[in-house]
């Protein structure tokens, strides 16, 4: 087929430079493919070797140093068409900063195929050293041999899930190298040995391209891999809206409140705070309340206190910073403990605790009972607010009763018998 | 129960108990968005969780360069990514923002304030990123940043990140909070508005694509890489209209001078604001995000108290619409309040010089409260 994809007309390289013979060897991997240049994207990245894209005829994508495996990423999982292929360009520098993207491909197997310049020196800045420079190769940077080992990318590839990958030196016709790695099902590398002739040569004279392998140490080899495990980028069919799932609230209640209440319940995680209170914010919604809901843990939340800061209101709820708290219930010593500096500062209102915990001072009325003894740990903060509800009237506790059964708790618990211990609790502390 | 209950006055259909995440994310599916790329972070961990569940790719990225290149692949390949992160994460990101800036590739950046500097506390919410968003971009252009300032702006404003997005060509960031996106609430999920999906304007002609070639509007028609008909080329390096790295060429210039333009020329169309005026009023409120209910709850708080004082609480941050000065031209006092220490939108507005006529009202580690708010208005005003 004859399809022109690279204009060979003053390519951007140094007289000499290997980058010349790997764009035109991409240029008749790609005849040899008969593939359309516009089923094919090229994207480049930042280095000597990147601004080769201006002369393909491909679509082409320039974008950062380091970055282009990433952005190609995108692109092939975005296409997902084994008939469109993916093509990038990037040298060792740019594998050297972005090496958990090569990393990253590599072990999804995304299709694409990634070409390495490895002139075993950054070209574009000057010739300073990367990952990919073994000891033994000379630049002119004083920091000389620091890596005695360079980054086996071609192994790094390979362990990390790449269908293929190989290295070969830039000499003779590499082109069916190319057009294997762009047959290949999945990510592939092609790493390229070259000797950048404008920061290389002079510092690394009795070096040829074609004896770096035995020079340098890096094996001319190839890995194959028959089984790789493939990331599924394909669109998921049938995504629901998030508000399927949410079914309005009916009112089905009254409440007694004349304006905005705030309750802070805190006990001990694993103990069902926050389904208390989430239960809690519904069964007030259900009586034509308006409610917020708040958390506050710590970031290992299976440990230590867990807290819910609840606001009711008659009327829409606009700040929701607490300006005063009416109610601290506190259902457990973790819970005192996280609630004791907002205990202190209440000027009124209402502590609620359990009679294991005894509060710090405080103007609130204090109500204590032995919560923890009637009922099991996991039922405590239900209880808390039944015997609240009990308390202030706020709304019916039939309400709060309907919206437990309304949950998978109302499978396990019977809430009569919350309504019940909350009111013989409620007639001895209230 | 006592005698005196009350039933519910408002015997709506019901209402939901949701969180700001959830509108969010189904409201930028709705408007078309469809890819998610997450990076888990506090405190946008539960628009990561609903991101994951809704839209049709969903991809856990190893880390947010990555997430903001995987979604500039996506995005010139025809699709219109998303992302969730806080001040960490977006740190990684503003390379990659300034690539797909220049590439004038759409794509939603929700950014969920915490409290910095660094890790700060993950689970504090804060407003102390309106200066990064100003500085993202390398020359100082303008990056298109919506603020969401309660529970509707969760729903019509994210729509709009992603009309603005496609419409202009430009990675646009979603400004909100900690209690913004975590904190539930009773929710009338029944009144919201119906969102349109929008879609790119796409290149139909026959002569050669040119990526960066302007409309009239100066925003350039799309065709995505990979497409049968015409060639792409996209580029991050200062380029000429057809996306080819050129160095400062005068065609070259010209593009870059365009992309700043052809946000501010078009800003109009997305200038969201809330706007309270009260007749005689000397002094406005200015405040944005989840300081603006707090500003809301002062103004009243003001007239309660015999005062006069407007509002304006800004969706629109960047760039900045001229509506605003125009407002603002109006008032002999603005107070400006927002929870950071330095002023962040003080410092868009005004800049740094100390100025007779312009107040603040600043907190960290908790809300700025509407008593403040008043006591600044009514105390000089
Ligand atoms: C984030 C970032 N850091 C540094 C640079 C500067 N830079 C440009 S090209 C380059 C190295 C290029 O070396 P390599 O990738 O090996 O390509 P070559 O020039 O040798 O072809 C560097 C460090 C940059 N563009 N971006
Ligand atoms: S500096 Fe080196 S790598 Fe860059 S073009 Fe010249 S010879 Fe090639």
């Amino acid at each position: 087929m004859d399809k022109r994809y690279l204009d060979t007309e003053g390519l951007p390289f140094c007289k000499g430079c290997s980058h010349h013979l790997i764009a035109r060897a991409a240029d008749k991997a790609l005849a040899k493919l008969g593939i359309d240049p516009l089923d094919v994207v090229i994207v480049t990245d930042i280095g000597c070797h990147g601004i080769i894209d201006k002369r393909f005829s491909t679509h082409t994508v320039h974008g950062l140093h380091g970055r282009s495996i990433a952005l190609a990423m995108g692109i092939s999982a975005s296409l997902n068409d084994p008939r469109k292929k993916v093509l990038v360009f990037i040298g060792d520098g740019g594998t050297t900063i972005g090496i958990n993207h090569l990393i990253g491909a590599a072990h999804r197997n995304i299709d694409m195929t990634v070409v390495v310049h490895n002139n075993m020196l950054y070209g574009m800045t000057g010739g300073q050293r990367s990952d990919l420079t073994p000891g033994a190769f000379r630049t002119r940077s004083p920091i000389e041999g620091f890596t005695e080992k360079p980054l086996d990318v071609l192994r790094i590839a390979r362990d990390s899930g790449a269908a293929w990958a190989c290295r070969i030196a830039a000499h003779g016709d590499i082109s069916d190298a190319i057009v294997e790695a762009m047959r290949a099902p999945g990510f592939a590398l092609l790493e390229v040995l070259e000797i950048c002739p404008s920061y290389g040569v002079k510092e690394n004279r009795e070096l040829k391209v074609t004896e770096m392998e035995e020079k340098l140490g890096l094996p001319l080899e190839k890995h194959v891999n028959e089984h790789p495990a493939t990331a599924d980028v394909a669109p998921r069919a049938g995504v629901r809206s998030l508000l399927e799932g949410l079914a309005p609230i009916p009112v089905r209640h009254g409440h007694s409140l004349e304006g905005p209440l705030t309750i802070m319940i805190s006990g001990s995680a694993g103990e069902g705070v926050q389904s208390a209170a989430d239960i809690f914010v519904t069964a007030a919604i259900s009586c034509g309340l308006e409610a917020t809901k708040k958390s506050a843990y710590p970031v290992t939340v299976g440990v230590g206190f867990s807290t819910a800061v609840v606001t009711v209101s008659p009327a829409r709820i606009e700040f929701t910073g607490v300006r005063k708290i009416d109610w601290a219930l506190a259902s457990s010593a973790d819970g005192m403990q996280y609630l004791s500096k907002h205990i202190e500062g209440m000027g009124g209102g209402t502590v609620m605790a359990d009679a294991s915990n005894a509060p710090p001072a405080t103007a609130a009325a204090v109500k204590s009972a032995d919560f923890r003894g009637a009922v099991p740990p996991k039922e405590v903060n239900l209880l808390m607010l039944f015997t609240l509800l009990e308390m202030s009237g706020i709304f019916p506790p039939e309400a709060f009763a309907d919206a437990i059964a309304g949950t998978k708790l109302g499978a396990r618990i019977d809430p009569q018998r919350l309504i019940e211990a909350a009111k013989v609790i409620g007639s001895t502390i209230g | 129960m006592t005698e005196a209950q009350r039933t519910a006055e408002t015997r709506t259909a019901g209402k939901v108990l949701i969180d700001g995440s959830m509108l969010i994310i189904e409201a930028l599916a709705r408007a078309g968005a469809d890819v998610f790329v997450g990076y888990p972070i506090t405190p946008a961990n539960l628009l990561y969780s609903y991101g994951a569940r809704r839209f049709p790719i969903s991809l856990a990225a190893p880390d947010e360069i990555s997430t903001l290149q995987w979604m500039s692949g996506y995005s010139a390949a025809g699709r219109i990514p998303v992302t969730a992160t806080s001040f960490p994460g977006y740190a990684l990101m503003v390379e990659s923002i300034n690539m797909a800036y220049m590439m004038e590739l759409p794509m939603v950046i929700v950014l969920a304030q915490r409290l910095g500097p660094a890790t700060g506390t993950a689970t504090m919410g804060a407003q102390g990123d309106l200066l990064l968003m100003q500085g993202t971009l390398s020359g100082g252009y303008p990056l298109p940043t919506l603020c969401i300032s309660g529970m509707e702006d969760c729903w019509t404003i994210s729509a709009e990140a992603v009309r603005m997005a496609v419409r202009l060509r430009t990675p646009v960031v979603l400004l909100t909070s900690k209690d913004g996106v975590m904190t539930l609430r009773s929710f009338d999920a029944s009144s919201l508005p119906p969102i349109e999906p929008v879609a790119h304007d796409l290149y139909a002609g026959e002569a050669p694509y040119r990526s960066y070639e302007p409309k009239d509007d100066l925003v350039p028609w799309y065709l995505p890489v990979g497409n049968g008909r015409h060639q792409v080329r996209l580029t991050a390096s200062t380029h000429d209209r057809g996306g080819i790295l050129q160095n400062a060429t005068p065609e070259a210039l010209g593009n870059t001078r365009r992309l700043p333009e052809k946000i501010e020329r078009n800003i109009g169309e997305f200038a969201f604001y809330e706007l309270d005026e009260q007749e005689d009023a000397k002094t406005l409120i200015v405040s944005y995000g989840i300081t603006a209910p707090a500003a809301r709850e002062a103004k009243d708080l003001v007239r309660e108290r015999g005062g006069a004082v407007s509002l304006l609480v800004m969706k629109t941050l960047l760039p900045v619409p001229p509506a605003y000065w125009t407002i603002i031209e109006r008032y002999r006092r603005i107070v400006i309040a927002e929870e950071n220490l330095q002023g962040s939108l003080r410092a868009v507005l005004f800049g740094q010089a100390p100025r007779e006529d312009v107040a603040q009202v600043n907190a960290i580690g908790r809300f700025v409260t509407p008593e403040e708010i008043a006591g600044e208005v009514l105390g000089r005003g």
